[in-house]
């Protein structure tokens, strides 16, 4: 793939390398345990590991409070993974992140997904007050400023900037629809070197904004990976898409499941997943693909595995 | 009250502009921390609070979003609609609103004078300027002073497309 960013900053991390030599990337979330034993995030790391290329460290995921993805990371670097580190905007200001961020590229962290997050609304502790200082957008450029600046926000100078690979989300399936390729070229612009999609479920509404990506130059400008993820029952389906803020999965699939036996549910669930990444391989644009199954580390091994997508490059 | 008169966010523009121009020969008298500074809060507080349900900023970015007030989203985002908007179009955080943002984008289709400005990069918030007068703060160019990283995003080339595919 012939992508060659302005400001090439060679992050070094195995990820944009990866992605850089043409490869079909895979990258997994590691949902964060509620736990202080390493060992937890050790054990999920390691099945992830074997299958894909980046692990994603989710920033305290749907809003609902677990070990910090900071820490995830320091874990996972000192054993030699390569996480991405996930940011959001809700629970801390710029301050906070920009210690945050810096930190983690002390680290050894070279991968930075900036999120605007979830609301407190939608997890555990509801009560909690949003922060919200930045917005995704403005996240993503005071990472890049730090990295290519050498400098804070305020304009404060960095000693050793961070070298980072900078990703951002994008949710295709959610209005207004025309407008989201343009926003992924606002988040191009302040600093997106990749991209990680919300789950695509909804296949003719990704190829339609993958068109009108490819007619923006955008898949030439970030490397974008399609969001995936296996639906364990019906019940499941239903509850991601109405209590998961953003993911849209459509009656058909549902229906699919619900006509399937209660036992063997899961095992079609795998099915339209692998299905799902088959033709999502063929969409012209796409770079990869980031899997998304909260707490189920072996199944992602499993659906990496059956979509023919082993052995992952060495770099 | 008023809000009814966002749906004319073209004329609310114009109004804009009127604004702008009719208020600049009393910048003598709108200065931070003036004594008119009371009167002004109140005037803008009222009259932007009616038609717009501003929350007083301070830095007033009403054109750029489709004359809709950013901070009427939950998440107080300055630069487009989150992913969680729901698929009739509603908020995250609150179901039986409309998204503000996808408001903001439908009313700068119809902006032929600041609509291409919803694509511009918008700066973090100075939260300093929170309860003061974004028209005191922009005859003074308080409001466009913005933290030294974030560097020009002017130039940065973000384009507006208004003939996109319709739904």
């Amino acid at each position: 793939m012939d992508l060659v960013t302005k400001e090439f900053n060679p992050s070094c991390s195995r990820l944009e390398e990866i992605l850089r030599a043409g490869h079909f990337a895979v990258t997994a979330e590691l949902n964060p345990p509620d736990s202080a034993d390493p060992e937890d995030v050790y054990r999920a790391a390691g099945v992830l590991a074997e299958v894909c290329d980046g692990i994603n460290a989710v920033d305290a995921s749907g809003a609902n409070c677990h070990i910090s993805s900071v820490a995830m990371c320091a874990l996972l670097t000192r054993a030699g993974y390569e996480p991405v580190y996930q940011v959001t905007c809700r629970d801390r200001n710029r301050i906070a992140i920009q210690g945050d961020i810096l930190g983690a590229a002390a680290m050894g962290v070279l991968n930075v997904l900036c999120l605007t997050g979830d609301d407190v609304s939608s997890g555990d502790q509801p009560e909690a007050k949003r922060v919200f200082d930045f917005d995704s957008i403005q996240l993503l450029r005071t990472a890049r400023t730090m990295r290519d600046q050498a400098t804070f926000l305020s304009g404060r100078k960095i000693t050793t900037p961070p070298c980072f690979f900078l990703g951002a989300a994008a949710n295709p399936f959610v209005p207004p629809y025309e407008w989201r390729p343009q926003r992924l070229a606002k988040k191009i612009a302040a600093g997106a070197q990749f991209i990680q999609t919300q789950y695509c479920f909804d296949l003719p509404r990704f190829r339609e904004y993958m068109h009108q990506v490819r007619d923006l130059g955008l898949d030439k400008q970030a490397f974008i990976l399609a969001g995936i993820g296996p639906l364990k029952s019906a019940g499941a389906a239903e509850f991601l898409r109405s209590k998961v803020p953003g993911v849209v999965i459509p009656d058909k699939i549902v229906n699919r499941l619900k006509k399937t036996t209660k036992e063997k549910q899961q095992e079609e669930g795998e099915k339209i997943c692998i299905e799902l990444i088959e033709q999502i391989r063929d969409i012209e644009g796409v770079a990869g693909i980031h899997i998304m199954a909260y707490r189920q580390e072996e199944l992602v091994a499993d659906i990496v595995s059956q979509a023919a997508l082993l052995p992952r490059p060495i770099i | 009250m008023f809000r009814w008169l966002q749906q004319f966010p073209h004329f609310l523009e114009i109004l804009y502009d009127l604004l702008e121009e009719g208020l600049s020969p009393l910048k003598k008298w709108f200065k931070p921390g003036g004594f008119s500074e009371p009167l002004v809060i109140a005037v803008e507080k009222l009259g932007k609070g009616a038609v717009f349900n501003c929350k007083m900023c301070g830095q007033c970015i009403l054109h750029s979003t489709g004359m809709t007030c950013p901070l009427n989203c939950p998440k107080h985002l300055r630069n487009g609609p989150c992913g969680g908007v729901r698929s009739n179009g509603n908020c995250e955080v609150k179901p039986e609103m409309v998204c503000v943002w996808v408001e903001a984008y439908h009313r700068s289709l119809k902006m032929p004078l600041y609509g291409h400005q919803f694509a511009s990069l918008q700066p973090p918030m100075n939260n300093q300027l929170k309860g003061s007068s974004s028209w005191i703060n922009m005859f003074h160019g308080i409001d466009t002073k913005i933290p030294k990283g974030w560097g020009d995003t002017k130039d940065i080339p973000v384009n507006f497309i208004k003939d996109g595919p319709r739904d």
